[in-house]
This record gives structure tokens, C-alpha cells and sequence, in this order.
């Protein structure tokens, strides 16, 4: 009897330490947000959303630049990697017992872990140093490359969700295998394509690593793909380690338009992939 | 591809083609992936071809980094490299596992799904933003309170002795520990969640308490995987880049104290490309690149493996 008591004493304490274990886990998530807002939501105001940077010293000045910026590095990404990973997601999904289905969603996976500081390097040794000038659209290469490994694998996973029952069907009634894959198959994931999709920009949105030798980053209001560009990830590095403290303030701002985003974004994907698996079943 | 169904119907023709089409589009798409891996080597390579002429594998066992002289090695670099993450995972080994364990078989059911959401938006935080942060409020923090008290009552060890500088290999794990811990700790539960039930109703019904069903026959099972998840959080934790050369503190030594400054691969490569005006010194950051990739390349590849080798049944989840 005493020993069983001990027994289930000791299985009470390992429990209580992992319960521990989350409070300690979900803490730095309460102080990084904690911090952002109490830091940065002061600067916010309509002046930091429609002004470009005022010259170093001087308080005020804005982040248009840079929102702008970021738009156009990532939709341009968007337009060179949605296409190439949610294509070789359907490859993979459509032809699963094809050698390359094996090879492609191996190196998605091998991929997906890749630093992105590695992939600027290839960029800029590809594109900028070939083009001897730094460039928003080598920028948006290596974010594209980034998107790839992810979208490949989620497009994957979610037309696997699809019931086979409902491939059968469609072939049955006469469709062609392509006209299957696209109107009946891809059409009834959709929802979860997005999702994974919308979860790659919410993280390449938030890359700074591959940015820093492509896009380089600016001080001025562009549109030129071919120029350097500023970004929000490249703000909150260049002013946070800035020797000023109105810099600091704007780094602080500016990473909770940024976190706002990213969370935004990735919050949204998760709870509409949440609610698709429920209805599943 | 040879089609088997090769009744030649002229009704069917546009629709062979459609198929046909589509299938070459996809194949173009799947096959852009390896290519895409291979060509990154390649590059990379290219790259590096005038460093690695001139240093071979030399580079990795030399100390000298002197862009002024020519001189390149990698050696402190790889020696940041290594030890951050070690201490990171030593520190946010014992924390993911003991949420995705809390998470997978005590916790309340209701409080599983909320907890693993609010944990992996951690995952979603831009490396930028741990970096400001880090410099701003965990270095003072840190500074004030805990290196202080681990030089008292460690300080007979060589690692806590020293100044106590803000930016310092300690400062960077603890922050590479906080960054990698939602992807170990997603992977695990995972893991875990692929365990059959029957394991854990046989342990429980043999008497075990919920603590020795755990350790007895559901650990055992997900071993490999969980293993996986953790060489997973390692190959994060070596390419981390933005955070870790916020509060490193960038320098070129090999230094025993933990309070000390130090520099990774990464964190080299963020910081010197655009002010390198040699060549050299560009092939020797190439070079750091190339190296970075290959180990992390070799390390998630058989992390994969271990994974997939649990969670057999779809051929592995992504992470």
C-alpha cells in the first residue's frame, strides 16, 4: 500500500513539473508581446503609417517606405513561389508512388529547415553579383525560395485530406484526370491551400536574413524592382542596433506593425485550417 | 509516361492532351524542388572556390581572421556555433518535452488545442523581433539578475568567470533556447499524438500509475521521433541568424566563459557580406555559407528520417 501511495505520489510531482514546464513556455510569448506594446504602441499614430524616415537625430518620420516595401518583396515572391509549390504539391499528391514524389517531398522537408541567411548568400551570389546592384527582386527570389518547401508540403497534406470516394466519382462520370484534379479535388481543398499559403507569407514577411544582402534596404519611397528597397524586417534590425534613442523607438514600433501582421496572418490560417478538419470529421 | 489505357477514341484526344499538359506543368513544378537543392550547392560553391583553393579544410581548424592580411578560418565560428546551440537545447530540451508530454496525455482536454496554438504563434514571431527584444530587454535582465548569480555560485567553474558583458554566448542560447523550443516542441507532440492508445491502456491497465505508463510504454515507442524533433530544433537552432547576432556580441575568439562575447557561422555571414570589399573575404563567407548548409542539410535530412520512421502512416507531416 505504502508503495503503491509513493508510486502515485511521484506520478502527481512529474505531472506538476511539466505542467510547470508550460507556464515557463508560455511566458516569453506574454513578455515579447508585453513589451512590444507597451514600447511601441505610443509611436503609433497616422504620421508613422504615411511618412518616410526624417534624417538621423531628428524625432518623428514614418515607415511608408518600408510597408510598401515589403508588400511589393513578398507579392512579387508570392507570384514566383505559390505557383512552383502548389504545383509540386499536387504532384506529389497526385502521383504519390512516383520517384520523384519521394525525392521532392524529401527535399521540401530537408528544405523547409534550410537558414535563410544561407539562401541570401545564393541570391546574392546568383542575381546581385551577376547584376553588380543590389535588388528588390533578388529580395524576392530568395523569399520565394523560402516559400516553396512550405507550400509544397501543406498543399500536400491538405489534398491527401480529400476522400478518395470523391476522386472515383468525378472519373466515373466521364472527367478527365486533370479536369478531376483541378475542378473536384484541388476546388474542395482550396480553403487549405490558402491556409498553408497564407502561412508562408506570414513567415517570409518576417524574414530579414535573406533581405540583407538582396534587397539591402532604403531610406526612400521606391517602386523599382531593380533597386534596393526597404522592408519592415530591415527596419526593426538597421534602427534597433542604431545608436539613437528615437531610432530605438521607431525599431520598437515598428516591430509591432510587423508582429501584428506576421500574427495576424498566421492566426487567421491556423483557426481556418482548425475549423476545416472539424467539419472533415 | 506510357498510358496503359491507350484506346484510341478521338472524342478522348483533348483530353489525353489536357492530362498530358497538366501532368509536364506539375512534373515542372515537383521537379523545380531538387534542382532548386542542387543549384543552391552549386552556387554556393562557385562562391566559395576562391577560399576554398586557398584554404582547403585548413579553414575549419584556423582561428586567423584578418580580411586586411587574407587570413580566413572558421574555427571560432564554428566553435559559437556549436556551443549555442547545445546550450540552447539543453535548455529548451527539458521544456518542450515536458509541454508536449502535458500536452498529449495530462492536460485537460479542453486546454490541449488553446496551449499548442498560443505556443506555436512563438514559432511565428520574426527572428528581428526576438533580436530587439533580446538587446532591450533580456540582456539587462540577464545582466542584472542571472549572470550575477551564476558567477556566485558557479564562478569555481571556467564557464562563469570573467566580466559580465551584456552580449555574450549565454545571452544568445537563452534566446536560441526560447526560439527553438515551439518547433521541438510541435514535432514531439506530434510524435506523441501518433502513439496508439493501446500502448497506454495496456500500461494502465497492468496497474502502472499515468507517470510509469508514460516513461514504460508510450516514451519508448515515440523514442526515435522525439529524437528526430530535437536534431529538428538543433538544425534551427545552428542556422539562426537575426536574434543571434543581436546579442552575441560578434567576435572572432574562442573564449571559455559563457559571459564572453562570441560569433557564429550565421551571424559572420549577416554582418560581414555587404562591408566585404575583397573577394577572399566574400569566398570565405561563401564558404561559411556552403558549410552551414551541407551540416544543416545532412542534420534535418536525418532528422526526417527518425521522424518518418514514427509517424510511418502518410509518409511523414510536415513541421
Amino acid at each position: 500500500m505504502n508503495r503503491s501511495a509513493a508510486r502515485r505520489l511521484r506520478s502527481r510531482f512529474m505531472v506538476g513539473l511539466m505542467g510547470l514546464a508550460v507556464v515557463l513556455a508560455v511566458l516569453p510569448l506574454l513578455l515579447i508581446l508585453g513589451t512590444l506594446i507597451a514600447k511601441g504602441a505610443g509611436s503609433l499614430n497616422l504620421a508613422f503609417f504615411t511618412n518616410v524616415p526624417v534624417p538621423a537625430g531628428e524625432t518623428g518620420g514614418g515607415v511608408l517606405h518600408a510597408i510598401i516595401g515589403t508588400l511589393m518583396i513578398v507579392g512579387v515572391a508570392c507570384l514566383i513561389g505559390l505557383p512552383l509549390g502548389i504545383g509540386a504539391g499536387i504532384y506529389c499528391a497526385e502521383y504519390p508512388a512516383s520517384r520523384l514524389t519521394f525525392a521532392t517531398r524529401f527535399v521540401s522537408d530537408v528544405l523547409n529547415g534550410t537558414p535563410s541567411i544561407v539562401v541570401g548568400v545564393f541570391a546574392w551570389t546568383w542575381i546581385v553579383a551577376s547584376q553588380k546592384h543590389f535588388s528588390a527582386f533578388a529580395g524576392s527570389v530568395a523569399l520565394a525560395i523560402l516559400m516553396v518547401p512550405m507550400v509544397t508540403r501543406t498543399t500536400e497534406e491538405m489534398i491527401k485530406l480529400v476522400p478518395h470516394s470523391l476522386r472515383e466519382a468525378a472519373l466515373a462520370l466521364g472527367y478527365s484526370r486533370w479536369r478531376t484534379s483541378l475542378s473536384v479535388v484541388v476546388r474542395t481543398t482550396l480553403p487549405g491551400i490558402v491556409t498553408g499559403s497564407l502561412l508562408a507569407v506570414a513567415r517570409v514577411a518576417g524574414e530579414t536574413a535573406p533581405l540583407l544582402f538582396t534587397a539591402l534596404g532604403s531610406q526612400y519611397l521606391s517602386f523599382n524592382l531593380d533597386q534596393p528597397m526597404a522592408a519592415l524586417p530591415l527596419v526593426v534590425f538597421n534602427y534597433a542596433i542604431g545608436p539613437y534613442e528615437e531610432w530605438h523607438q521607431l525599431a520598437w514600433a515598428t516591430a509591432l506593425v510587423l508582429i501584428l501582421v506576421v500574427l495576424v496572418l498566421s492566426a487567421a490560417a491556423r483557426l481556418a485550417t482548425r475549423r476545416k478538419f472539424t467539419q472533415n470529421g | 509516361m506510357t498510358a496503359p489505357d491507350a484506346t484510341p477514341i478521338r472524342a478522348l484526344g483533348g483530353a489525353r492532351f489536357g492530362d498530358r499538359l497538366f501532368k509536364a506543368l506539375l512534373t515542372v513544378a515537383a521537379l523545380a524542388v531538387p534542382v532548386l537543392l542542387g543549384f543552391l550547392i552549386w552556387e554556393l560553391w562557385v562562391g566559395s572556390r576562391l577560399a576554398i583553393d586557398a584554404f582547403g579544410f585548413g579553414f575549419f581548424t584556423s582561428s586567423d581572421w584578418d580580411p586586411v592580411e587574407g587570413l580566413f578560418g572558421a574555427l571560432p565560428l564554428i566553435f559559437g556555433t556549436v556551443v549555442s546551440s547545445a546550450l540552447a537545447l539543453l535548455i529548451a530540451v527539458p521544456l518542450s518535452l515536458g509541454v508536449a508530454i502535458f500536452l498529449t496525455e495530462f492536460a485537460p482536454m479542453r486546454i490541449r488545442g488553446p496551449i499548442a496554438f498560443v505556443i506555436e504563434l512563438l514559432a511565428a514571431i520574426p527572428s528581428v523581433v526576438y533580436g530587439l527584444w533580446g538587446i532591450f530587454v533580456l540582456i539587462p535582465f540577464l545582466r542584472a539578475t542571472i549572470f550575477p548569480f551564476l558567477r556566485d555560485a558557479l564562478g569555481f567553474l571556467p564557464f562563469f568567470q570573467g566580466p559580465i558583458y551584456g552580449p555574450s554566448m549565454l545571452s544568445a542560447a537563452v534566446i536560441l533556447a526560447i526560439m527553438v523550443m515551439p518547433y521541438i516542441m510541435s514535432v514531439s507532440r506530434e510524435v506523441l499524438l501518433a502513439v496508439p492508445n493501446t500502448q497506454r491502456e495496456a500500461a494502465l491497465a497492468l496497474g502502472a500509475t499515468r507517470w510509469e505508463a508514460l516513461t514504460g510504454a508510450v516514451l519508448p515507442y515515440a523514442r526515435s521521433g522525439i529524437i528526430g524533433a530535437v536534431i529538428l530544433g538543433l538544425g534551427r537552432a545552428l542556422g539562426e541568424t537575426m536574434a543571434v547576432t543581436m546579442v552575441i556580441g560578434n567576435r572572432h575568439e574562442i573564449a571559455a566563459s559563457l559571459f564572453a562575447p562570441g560569433y557564429t557561422m550565421a551571424a559572420a555571414i549577416a554582418n560581414e557580406f555587404t562591408e566585404a570589399v575583397e573577394n577572399l573575404h566574400l569566398a570565405a563567407l561563401s564558404y561559411v555559407a556552403l558549410t552551414l548548409f551541407v551540416v544543416t542539410v545532412l542534420i534535418n535530412a536525418g532528422a526526417r528520417l527518425l521522424i518518418w520512421r514514427v509517424a510511418r502512416g502518410g509518409g511523414g507531416r510536415g513541421a
